[in-house]
């Protein structure tokens, strides 16, 4: 196959999708084969460009392409065949939809002649993927199908990045038509605005240099917007000497080893960082959207500040809390003029922060995520700890599953870059973790790839122990096992007087003899003398491993905003004795998640 | 400083605004392709916006655009929302609220017209009364036998409303509504 040259070709549609793939810088693709998508696997089978990524279960394929696309910042591809191939598909969809990650996810579908006609394998797949994607297509014709992946890409990875699918017939794959090259001209109607609004970028200027109590909260847009969005935060900070908070999507931004570094906040967000957001008089949004878990209780949410915010996204201003002033924009693109406008306007005085710093020591002598170390137990946040201080001079990527596991890891593992923090923040997808460990190892082959995960989250995708054995992808999968969804059991403890419903892990399997059945290498520690080694031998071998970390069974993850309170009312360690856990919620806040 | 701030209880904060809900005229330029309402309709009834009424119908065959007219309420914020929302639709092109632009121009309302369809049947009097009151809302004949009637009528909804109203008991069979078609007044397009 020739590469993209801007003449017209004629070729069958799976000759189509190879080239439209290669043609739009893919190098690998993860899929799971079936009867609508056959012509397009013998396309695959025939060429050496494009890398397919064999899955054990369709979801595991989005939520790899998912892991793909946040460690390198390009598009996700998927491969699926109609029918179940499609509806398994859902779950990454929408998981990418909510946190704004480019996948391309190509369906099969009945031949034309069959649709509406409740074929074998047949789904309405643009009708269930609607509502869980950007933008989706049906290409009913061979000759729109080259012009509509190219599309697809564009509008994947361009301005709020997500999720797009297009559903191909079988027929439409085997059909001859005429190729066209990418350059094609877009469609009009798309046109995301990506320089912000100068005039409103030199007012949130003026009001951030008259801050007393400042403080920058940002998220996953300025992952998106690409490493130079990263480098100019920091340049940000620098200048302005702000605190900077992120939410769980933004760790990595802003380096966690930065002086300004506040750590993460929200419902298990530092204390400084909360109440920092609480009593602060100008808010700097960046690349975030004042998600529930972020704002705690919406009324009492930062009270006395005047907010900035920038998105790329305008429905994201004004949605849940009031902005005063709004910068429609690529956060690079704002960030650039902001730094350039602060160095020719502002003249520093950064003493004048110097009572609000003050302040924020305070707060942080509070250590709000201590812990009481045990000699004879692994405690998870001490586990969590020894892997950061074990794995961070190596080139490291983490992903991980959702619960408690999730929030000890973006407490206590800290990050420097972005792209180096894969997890399901939005849809708080169980099972995200170890695909998506193996997209970024597919990307990264020789970088150090670990899932931190749970023992009842690893469960939800372990068959994709089996994809990385076979791709030669040594994922590390580090499982703090405590025997519970733990979770689900402390929410059991807050709001339903500690009856813990189905939340205890019964019939656990043996991680280790799983490990072995898969043919990876298994290893169990439960002493915490011994994790040091046990992480050093995990680090060491070069396959995929199953590390069952046992650790202590009832720790909780704290601090902690209950659900229905404000920023200045968390639930510190130290204060979360069994009766203030009880207590913690009032009836009217138990009916909240 | 916030919008909604009155205690929620709740950390979804499906908040009831306590600000008015007020009725606006929204038209939706969009590409003509298959499933494109569905994307509209969907959007609405996922994040739970009202629709009052509902047209839509290709306008400019060229280019294949179609314009719906969408009336719907919902509080200044709700409003803001339904409008970006709409626009992060791929296949829509503009979104113009036409009650804030008519405000804008110094008018109460955009230019608001229906279109109905009534089917009446009846004899003796009431037949009489029936073609006497549609004569004096402007009403034509489009069909008609001896026992029933199908009067065209135009205006705006409230009129239409009147005159079903006034008919019911003069025999009313069936109603068909089209539902609101508007633009601002004025020289400027939308």
């Amino acid at each position: 196959m020739s590469n993209g040259q801007n003449e017209r070709r004629e070729m069958t549609g799976a000759e189509m999708v190879v080239q439209a793939l290669i043609d739009n810088g893919v190098k690998h693709v993860f899929g799971y084969p079936g009867g609508a998508v056959l012509p397009i696997y013998d396309e695959i089978f025939q060429q050496d460009q494009l890398e397919h990524i064999l899955v054990r279960h369709e979801q595991g394929a989005g939520h790899a392409a998912e892991g793909y696309a946040r460690s390198t910042g390009k598009a996700g591809v998927m491969l699926v065949t109609s029918g179940p191939g499609a509806t398994n598909a859902v779950t990454p969809l929408q998981d990418a939809l909510m946190d704004s990650i480019p996948l391309v996810c190509l369906t099969g579908q009945v031949p034309t002649t069959l649709i509406g006609s409740d074929g074998f394998q047949e789904c309405d797949t643009v009708g269930i993927t609607r509502p869980c994607t950007k933008h989706n297509w049906l290409v009913k014709d061979v000759n729109d199908l080259a012009r509509t992946i190219h599309e697809a890409f564009h509008v994947a990875t361009t301005g709020r990045p997500g999720p797009v699918v297009v559903d191909i017939p079988k027929d439409v794959q085997f059909a001859k038509g005429v190729y066209v090259s990418p350059q094609t001209a877009p469609r009009t109607s798309y046109h995301p605005q990506v320089q912000g609004d100068l005039d409103k970028i030199k007012a949130a200027v003026e009001l951030m240099a008259g801050a007393r109590k400042p403080i920058l909260y940002t998220g996953g847009g300025v992952v998106n917007a690409g490493t130079e969005a990263s480098h100019l935060l920091r340049e940000l900070v620098e200048l302005s000497g702000f605190p900077i908070t992120s939410t769980l999507m933004g760790l990595g931004a802003y380096p966690a080893s930065g002086k300004n570094w506040l750590g993460m906040l929200g419902m298990h967000g530092t204390y400084e960082a909360n109440m920092a957001m609480h009593d602060c008089d100008v808010m700097v949004c960046v690349g975030a959207r004042f998600d529930d878990r972020i704002t705690g209780r919406l009324n009492a949410f930062s009270p006395n500040s005047k907010k900035i915010h920038i998105d790329i996204d305008p429905s994201s201003i004004n949605k849940n809390v009031h902005i005063d002033i709004g910068i429609i924009g690529d956060c690079g693109r704002v960030l650039e003029d902001m730094v350039r406008l602060w160095r020719a306007t502002v003249k520093p005085d950064k003493k004048a922060l110097y009572p609000w710093w003050e302040q924020i020591a305070r707060w942080r002598a509070r250590d709000s995520l201590a812990y009481k170390p045990n000699p004879d137990v692994i405690m998870p946040q001490y586990a969590i700890q020894r892997l950061f201080e074990l794995t961070k001079d190596k080139d490291t990527y983490i992903t991980t599953e959702v619960g408690q596991h999730q929030m000890w890891a973006a407490q206590h593992f800290h990050f420097d870059k972005p792209n180096r923090w894969m997890t399901s923040g939005g849809l708080g997808t169980m099972g995200y973790g170890l695909p998506a460990a193996l997209g970024v190892q597919v990307a990264h082959p020789d970088a150090l790839v670990i899932d931190i995960a749970g023992d009842a989250s690893v469960q939800m995708t372990i068959q994709e122990m089996s994809a990385a054995v076979q791709h030669n992808a040594p994922i590390k999968i580090f499982i703090l096992n405590n025997q519970y969804m733990g979770m689900v059991r402390q929410w059991q403890q807050l709001l339903h007087g500690n009856r813990l419903s189905h939340s205890y892990t019964e019939a656990m399997p043996d991680f280790v003899k799983l490990a072995e059945a898969y043919g990876c290498h298994g290893i169990r520690c439960d002493k915490p003398d011994e994790l040091d080694g046990a992480i050093a031998e995990m680090i060491s071998v070069n396959k995929p491993v199953l590390f069952d970390c046992r650790v202590a069974t009832l720790a909780n993850c704290f601090p902690m905003i209950p659900s229905g309170k404000a920023h200045n009312e968390m639930l510190l360690p130290d204060e979360a004795t069994d009766e203030a856990v009880a207590n913690a919620i009032d009836a009217k806040g138990r009916e909240l998640v | 400083m916030n919008a909604q701030l009155q205690p929620t209880g709740s950390a979804y904060f499906i908040a009831k605004d306590e600000t008015k809900p007020e009725k606006h005229t929204l038209s939706v330029l969009v590409d003509n392709e298959p499933g494109v309402l569905a994307r509209v309709i969907g959007l609405f009834s996922g994040r739970g916006y009202n629709i009052e009424s509902l047209t839509v119908s290709e306008t400019e065959h060229e280019t294949h655009l179609s314009r719906i007219t969408i009336v719907t309420s919902g509080t200044p914020g709700v409003l803001e929302q339904i409008k970006h929302q709409l626009e992060r639709i791929v296949p829509v092109h503009r979104v113009v609220d036409l009650t804030v632009r008519s405000h804008e121009l110094g008018q109460e309302r955009p230019l608001e017209r229906e279109l109905a369809l009534v089917k009446v049947a009846g004899t003796g009097v009431s037949r009489v009364e029936a073609l006497r009151l549609a004569d004096a809302f402007r009403a034509h004949v489009v069909d008609a036998n001896t026992e029933h009637f199908i009067f065209q009528i135009t205006g705006k909804s409230s009129k239409i409303d009147q005159f079903i109203g006034i008919m019911r008991p003069l025999g009313l069979v069936e109603i068909c509504r089209t539902g609101v078609a508007a633009m601002n007044r004025g020289a400027q397009g939308m």
